[in-house]
């Protein structure tokens, strides 16, 4: 057991593919005015939602199971230096490897070294998002390593030299069309008369793929979880590419984050039943495969486990967001997301995308790391994100702590006040007394005038003009309830008790 | 019961009529409405858009003005600022240290009730049509606004009460429970997304063939108001109180000025 | 510093405010009330789900449904601890794998079934598990082969998942199987066979 020895050092920001490298309002823009797009998007994520939907109301204890998943993730990270060396212990003791990685460049390192190690050139891979994150396949490309991803929707994208945008389903963006398309473009020995069925173009996959998998000697994975007690590791997927990457490689290297963690094989009962509804909306997913270390006659022989910082351990410190690393990577509330819905998930930057990105990312990178300042703003705070999570992540509230942080961050920094600093300083002194409040809004017959003949204001100045880019704004009344209220009610107390049944001023009528 | 009346900022403001509605509905229960005249805002704007420093002041003020013995509940015409009062208003207090006034707010919010909550709760209300002559002969749909919905957990006490309302004729709307894209400070810095969304919302409210759609919170009825207007669509918003506070006698209009009756309606 | 000793200081630093490991709430379910029948209907009604065929025989009637399912196959693999009465020993279309002598990934892609035993199995999810033991074989011969037979003892299906694995030892190469393999990633239509056996007969034995 080490023990913390020393000053508590400043928190240490993740690295690769978390940045956001424009505003999200900016790259919102842009991805809104892309038609087909939001069609795919929309058809995506509501067929998802309804049978995510589905699946969750068969369980009569759907709500036991996040508290429970809840509470244990909670408690992973309240243990996380002892889970990992127990961890460690068991998993080293059954002949795997563990290499720790501070960031995502020492985490590529390690990689490349092991591959290079065992003399081959060519890696194939099952999806993981730690790899996105670190940029795994771009360092191996440098290094002259090729990486093959075997996911069906990572070999889309893949092959299409596009960026993932749902961190389940990367290839949610494109429609079969596309797809099929992109398959006759860049797929080797494609047939010229492919269709765009999906069963086809699956089966298209799977002769393309075939002889990677069953020539590969070395694969690299990530993990959705890892269980303290036993020193196991387990991968949940769908289509089988993830057995032929874990099964038949000599040499299997797996990266993960040091959150993955679970104390113990019972937990996995409780995740085993969270996961599959929330993610794909599925009683149970195809295939699960899990390994401790080696095992003698069955599998890879040589088993490695990268366990990656990368602003990990700087989420952990901020007391309000920790529980973003409670985040089992499942989706459903990018699925739920009324703005990811619209945005798709490129325009949030980082490999994490929607709910969960908007904040995972932030925590990871700091908050004035590039445009990441601008992500958690990039939600209208509806909670539905939260009701979908299955482990109970609040996102709404640690978008509105990041908020803060960032408003925070930026006083004092700035020469002069933004224009939302001064209405918002403005606001807070004008709405902390009724008094002056009240007296603002003898100036409501003002904002009369501003209305035009069909009493409506269509043009607000400066920062507030985003609201009439396609919204009016009733012209106010003639006075606010609270004067109507003292003139009326309380002036009439004052001379004698409740008034009469009032019919409403006219003054108030707009 | 002496019921204390948190009109809320935009409804002070801008739909002054809400809170007259509201006013109305619980006298007509037979209740004492009393306005705390301190206040002025729950400053969930300031919460939600970062600016905590200047949320303090802003709760601090709410909390004065209604830790008082002089009332027995408090009723907001609003689930958003009810949420806020009940979920942010500690959270800001511990935010700056300052413990008395979280015990405060605390105490606050757990007397302070959303409009329909308060009637079905705790004044009973079952049928508006019979208890409060509610009548509305309008075809209406009816928006369940995010905080509502999922920080308070109104379910359907907001749609149940409506139903009740005699003459209305209540249609569902299409997506009901996805967000219109308000979001406060949101509809400004996203104001793309934003609209996005609003636009989703007017179309579901458009193919109901309602004349008005209808809600609990003022702002949202505002957003989605103001986007329809600015699509030229004849379809408008009013607020749920409002519509309960319609009698016969004094029908809310729905295309000129409104005019609701203040007073006791026979119950 | 080593990056494992620079990561575990910067983790306790993190947690300097000391949380608390809170106590798990386990009220969810751990046990099932279904007998054997519910049992063997339920899973039978998840893997037809699933797009997986299954067939409920009596026990003694297992080696029979086999015979019938590889009627059409060319060749099959049976790992060495597979129940003796199962497979016809003389049958020249069989391939045994064992520790001694395992098949190579070349050889296993050129064979068109393989039959297996199973260690557990769970209705409500319609999950059967490997576990590696004699009568599955190692991993690899149950994936490389396009046609699953497995065989599921109704005495060892249990109504929910965690009936299931808590009788696993989890240290074990474990495969859960629910279904033939599938994807959904394109336009989230699920399409059933991608990579994985695309035919998973499973034959219900009680």
């Amino acid at each position: 057991m080490s023990t913390f020895l020393g000053m508590p050092s400043l928190p240490v920001f993740g690295s690769g593919n978390l940045h956001a490298a424009e505003s999200f309002p900016k790259a919102a823009h842009r991805e809104l005015g892309n038609a087909q797009l939001r069609a795919n998007l929309g058809h995506a994520t509501h067929t998802i939602r309804d049978k995510r939907l589905q699946v969750v109301s068969e369980l009569p204890d759907w709500e036991q199971l996040r508290d429970a998943g809840s509470a244990i993730k909670e408690s992973v990270m309240a243990r996380l230096p002892e889970l990992l060396e127990q961890f460690e212990q068991n998993f080293t003791a059954r002949g795997g490897v563990i290499h720790w990685a501070r960031d995502a460049s020492e985490a590529n390192e390690i990689v490349a070294g092991l591959i290079r190690d065992t003399g081959e050139t060519e890696v194939v891979k099952v999806k993981s998002m730690a790899t996105q994150e670190i940029g795994l396949n771009e360092y191996l490309e440098e290094q002259g390593i090729a990486a093959f991803e075997t996911d069906l929707a990572e070999l889309i994208v893949q092959l299409d030299h596009d960026k993932p945008s749902h961190i389940l389903v990367p290839a949610i963006h494109k429609n079969r069309t596309e797809i099929r398309d992109i398959f006759l473009r860049e797929m080797p020995g494609a047939d010229p008369e492919l269709t765009d069925n999906p069963a086809v173009l699956a089966m298209a996959a799977r002769a393309h793929l075939r002889r990677k998998f069953l020539t590969a000697k070395v694969a690299v994975s990530g993990a959705n979880f890892a269980l303290a007690d036993s020193g196991t590791l387990a991968v949940v997927e769908s289509e089988g590419n993830g057995r032929m990457c874990l099964t038949l490689p000599e040499t299997l290297i797996t990266v993960m984050g040091v959150e993955k963690l679970l104390p113990s094989w019972q937990d996995l009962e409780v995740f085993m039943q969270l996961l599959p509804r929330s993610s794909t909306g599925e009683r149970m997913n195809p295939y699960t495969s899990l390994w401790t270390g080696v095992t003698e006659g069955d599998g890879p022989q040589n088993v490695h486990l990268v366990l990656l910082d990368n602003g990990r351990s700087a989420a952990l410190a901020d007391e309000m967001g920790r529980s973003a690393l409670h985040c089992i990577r499942c989706s459903a509330c990018m699925n739920v997301c009324p703005v990811y819905e619209r945005t798709g998930g490129h325009a949030y930057g980082s490999t994490y995308p929607g709910p969960i990105g908007a904040i995972l990312s932030p925590l990871l990178t700091g908050i004035e790391s590039e445009e990441n300042s601008s992500l958690p703003y990039a939600s209208s705070l509806c909670g539905a994100c939260y009701d979908a999570c299955p482990v109970k992540i609040n996102i709404p509230d640690i978008l509105v702590h990041l908020r803060s942080v960032d408003v925070d961050s930026q006083r004092g920094k700035k020469k002069l006040p933004s224009q939302m600093d001064v209405g918002m300083s403005a606001a807070s002194w004008a709405l902390s007394s009724g008094k002056r409040l009240g007296l603002l809004e003898r100036g409501l017959p003002l904002g009369r005038l501003a209305a035009g003949r069909d009493k409506k204001i269509k043009k607000l100045p400066g920062i507030a003009a985003g609201w009439t880019q396609s919204r009016d704004i009733p012209a106010p009344p003639a006075q606010s309830f609270r004067n109507w209220w003292a003139k009326e009610r309380q002036g009439a107390e004052q001379h004698g008790g409740k008034t009469q049944d009032t019919t409403q001023n006219e003054e108030t009528g707009a | 019961m002496r019921i204390a009346l948190f009109a809320t900022c935009i409804v002070d403001a801008m739909y002054p009529r809400t809170a007259q509605a509201t006013v109305s509905i619980l006298e007509r229960l037979g209740h004492e409405v009393v306005f705390p005249a301190g206040q002025a805002c729950c400053g969930q704007m300031h919460v939600n858009s970062g600016y905590l420093k200047e949320a303090v002041p802003v709760v601090a003020n709410h909390v004065d003005a209604f830790d008082t013995e002089e009332y027995d509940v408090a009723v907001a015409p609003s689930g958003s600022c009810v949420a806020s009062v009940k979920h942010q208003h500690p959270m800001v207090a511990r935010s700056c240290g300052d413990t008395a006034l979280e015990t405060r707010a605390a105490a606050v919010g757990a007397r302070t009730y959303e409009l329909s909550e308060l009637l079905v709760d705790v004044l009973g209300v079952t049928d508006a049509g019979a208890q409060l002559g509610s009548y509305f002969p309008h075809r209406v749909t009816y928006h369940p606004s995010c905080h509502g919905m999922r920080l308070l957990r109104l379910g359907d006490r907001q749609s149940r009460l409506l139903r009740t309302v005699a003459g209305i004729d209540l249609v569902d709307l299409p997506e009901a429970d996805q967000c219109c894209g308000f979001g406060g400070t949101f509809s400004i810095k996203n104001a793309d997304v934003s609209s996005a969304m609003l636009e989703d919302k007017a179309a579901n409210i458009r193919t109901t063939g309602a004349e008005l759609c209808t809600g609990g919170d003022a702002s949202c009825l505002m957003h989605i108001g103001g986007g329809l207007s600015r699509q030229g669509s004849n379809v408008t918003t009013l607020h749920l109180a409002e519509i309960l506070a319609s009698t016969m006698g004094a029908p809310a209009s729905v295309t000129g000025d409104v005019h609701v009756s203040t007073g006791k309606a026979t119950r | 510093m080593s990056a494992r000793e620079d990561i575990l200081g910067r983790i306790r630093s993190a947690l300097r405010d000391a949380p608390v490991a809170p106590e798990i709430p386990r009220e969810y379910r751990a046990t099932s009330e279904l007998d054997q029948d519910a049992l063997v209907h339920l899973l039978s009604d998840r893997l037809v789900d699933y797009k997986a065929r299954v067939s409920v025989v009596a026990a003694a009637d297992v080696p029979a449904r086999i015979a019938e399912l590889l009627a059409d196959v060319g060749s099959y693999v049976a790992p060495e601890g597979l129940d003796a009465a199962w497979v016809t020993e003389s049958d020249a279309r069989r391939r045994v794998d064992s520790a001694a002598a395992p098949l190579s990934v070349a050889e296993l892609d050129g064979i068109g079934a393989v039959v297996t035993g199973s260690a557990a199995a769970v209705a409500e999810t319609g999950t059967i598990i490997l576990d590696g033991s004699p009568n599955q074989g190692r991993r690899a011969i149950s994936l490389v082969p396009d046609h699953h037979i497995c065989v599921v003892n109704a005495a060892d299906i249990a109504g929910i998942l965690p009936e299931s694995l808590r009788r696993i030892d989890g240290t074990r190469p474990l495969t859960l199987i629910s279904g033939p393999s599938a994807t959904s990633d394109i336009e989230l239509e699920r399409v059933e066979g991608v990579h994985g056996p695309r035919i998973l007969d499973v034959i219900i034995g009680r």
